[in-house]
């Protein structure tokens, strides 16, 4: 070390650290260093203001019709306007309907994995943490839920309540905190054991605190790495369910129902079909992005490694 | 090494009874099944009757005892739309999803393994950026979407393969490359990073160090380590291609237990769904108890307990 910089009196040393960054400047830094996390961040934004300023910057209604419009193909332009991404079998604008379809993809992936989160997480906290016949007893209810493929799982609940946006959002979030469970139990084994937990127990808390204090926010970055991985599963869920008609029905526009549309159609009208599936592969990547972005981030001891 | 198979072969009897209750109850969701299938016409005196003669008249319980009871002997009721045993039904279409399940993770196998291990031996290259890029975007890509853009571009425009069908060999290739593509983009990714976690480890270093050829090393010592997690997140991806192949079997008509299952979902031949549930949970199951044993044939370390 330089002998001079002992000589430096406190005052200037603090003088000579860099000011104090505000927390979203230091996330924001932290991203810039990854393209995945820049992408993905990127996709992501671009479609969540789309699905709230969608009407505003929309070039046509998504539900109106264009007679001379129909089975026109992207590129087309007419006296009512113009059409970059073609036209569907009632002359409706592909683009605007995948502008409109962005709200249902966001609201199902949010809301669905906003449920299905809180309930895994407090499903795993309990099992992890209470243990014995209980945690056995849980888990075992996780492995029978976890032989039946999620996305059967959903079609075959749909099919049996009914369909509808609303529903299909409950049902998703009802049945995705499957994948929650078993990892978030095998987080709190793990922290249950920590020297800072047995410390806290030394110190008089109670079992109550333990868990909600010390346990519960070590397991946070696990389930928030999760609920990225969840918002993509969960849209595409949404999207194979409409498209087989299991799912949201007309007149809601998805991406799923627009597939559906397309495959009517695929003999003639290529587009209907290829771009609302490039919309929702787009998305879903920067979910992807972001959610692999969030696990380097969260998670240092794998930064790098996968 | 008994004592673990038995025990295993234990808890595989339990989850499928616990697959059992959750498929009589999802099937009990929508309230009253007679009312469901029902015609309006019907007096409440008819619908009594009906209740009664499919039993539904009685607690859940019994007739859950019931249901499993006969389930057990292999009767798992009739298909009021084929009119046959929904046991038959069910099986009659089994083979040909695991026809397509298996060309599917056959593709998925042959292209992930080598692209994984190139992509960890060549880490941070482009080569690995182009694989694992192509790793997520086959990841992301709904699969039912591939299908219907292979449809577009080899039915409608090349006219060489069959859009819909199993009547020729050539129709199992497109459905299989659609669930191949998104098994290969899982695979992948684990095989890189298991590959990435084995190559760090001290006797891969001692291999290279005494002087073992570069290939040798990778085959022999690397690989063989890495296949232990494949080989796990394999048995996983397996409920992700069952879940898949019902999407994709509706896309390409091809007559498997999945577009059985949407079929018969939406005209509501109950006892087809739930004899389709339980199968397909049987057959995951069982496979992931397969895989555990070959796990012990790979790894002698694994200890049973």
């Amino acid at each position: 070390m330089d002998t001079q910089s002992s000589h430096l009196s406190k005052a200037e040393a603090i003088a000579e650290m860099p000011a104090p960054r505000s927390l979203p400047f230091r996330v924001l830094s932290i991203l810039a260093q990854s393209p995945v996390g820049v992408a993905g961040s990127l996709i992501v934004t671009v479609v969540v203001v789309l699905a709230f300023i969608g009407p505003v910057i929309s070039p046509h209604d998504p539900q109106g019709r264009n007679i001379r419009g129909r089975f026109q193909p992207p590129g087309y332009a007419d006296s009512v306007g113009s059409y970059i991404l073609g036209n569907d079998q009632l002359g409706r604008d592909i683009l605007s309907r995948i502008i409109a379809g962005s709200r249902v993809s966001v609201l199902v992936g949010v809301v669905s994995v906003l449920i299905s989160g809180t309930i895994g997480v407090i499903y795993g906290l309990i099992s992890g943490f209470v243990g014995g016949i209980v945690d056995n007893v849980l888990m075992r209810i996780v492995d029978g839920l976890l032989a039946i493929p999620f996305i059967i799982l959903v079609i075959a609940i749909s099919g049996v309540v009914g369909a509808g946006l609303s529903t299909l959002i409950l049902i998703l979030g009802f049945t995705g905190w499957i994948t929650y469970a078993r990892v978030i139990r095998g987080e709190v084994l793990k922290v249950r054991e920590m020297e800072y937990v047995i410390a806290a127990y030394a110190l008089g808390q109670s079992r109550r605190k333990v868990m909600l204090i010390h346990i519960l926010p070590n397991v946070v970055s696990s389930a928030i790495v999760l609920a990225a991985v969840q918002v993509g599963v969960t849209i595409l869920a949404e999207s194979s369910l409409s498209f087989l008609g299991l799912g949201v029905k007309p007149p809601t526009v998805t991406w799923g129902l627009m597939l559906s549309d397309g495959r009517q159609y695929i003999n003639s009208a290529w587009w209907m079909t290829a771009f609302p599936g490039i919309a929702i592969t787009i998305t879903v990547l920067g979910v992807v992005f972001l959610g692999d972005w969030l696990r380097d981030f969260l998670d240092p001891n794998v930064r790098g490694r996968a | 090494m008994r004592g673990f198979l038995i025990s295993r072969l234990i808890q595989l009897v339990v989850t499928m009874f616990i697959v059992s209750v959750v498929v009589f109850l999802i099937l009990r969701l929508s309230g009253d099944p007679v009312m469901v299938v029902a015609p309006d016409f019907f007096s409440q005196e008819q619908i009594d009757q009906m209740r009664k003669f499919w039993g539904f008249d009685r607690p859940l319980g019994e007739q859950y005892i019931t249901f499993i009871t006969k389930a057990i002997s292999g009767d798992f009721g009739t298909s009021y739309l084929k009119k046959l045993p929904a046991m038959e039904v069910v099986l009659n279409r089994l083979g040909n999803t695991w026809i397509l399940a298996a060309a599917s993770a056959a593709i998925g196998i042959t292209v992930a393994v080598p692209l994984g291990v190139l992509s960890a031996l060549k880490r941070n290259s482009l080569l690995d950026l182009i694989i694992t890029s192509m790793s997520s975007l086959g990841t992301a890509m709904p699969s039912f979407w591939l299908g219907l853009m292979l449809i577009i571009i080899f039915s409608v425009h090349l006219r060489i393969l069959p859009a819909f069908g199993a009547h020729e060999p050539k129709a199992l290739i497109m459905p299989s490359i659609t669930l191949g593509v998104g098994m290969a983009a899982r695979l992948s990714r684990m095989t890189r990073s298991a590959m990435l976690e084995v190559l760090n480890q001290d006797y891969v270093r001692t291999a290279h160090s005494k002087g073992l050829m570069h290939n040798t090393v990778v085959m022999r010592h690397a690989l063989r380590n890495a296949l232990i997690p494949i080989v796990t997140v394999f048995g996983l991806q397996l409920g992700w291609l069952l879940g898949g192949s019902v999407v994709v079997e509706s896309v390409f008509s091809w007559p498997g237990l999945g577009r059985l299952m949407i079929e018969s979902i939406s005209v509501r031949d109950n006892t087809v769904v739930q004899a389709g549930l339980l199968w397909i949970a049987l057959s995951f199951i069982l496979i992931n108890y397969a895989i555990d044993v070959i796990y012990i044939i790979l790894d002698p370390r694994i200890k049973f307990q």
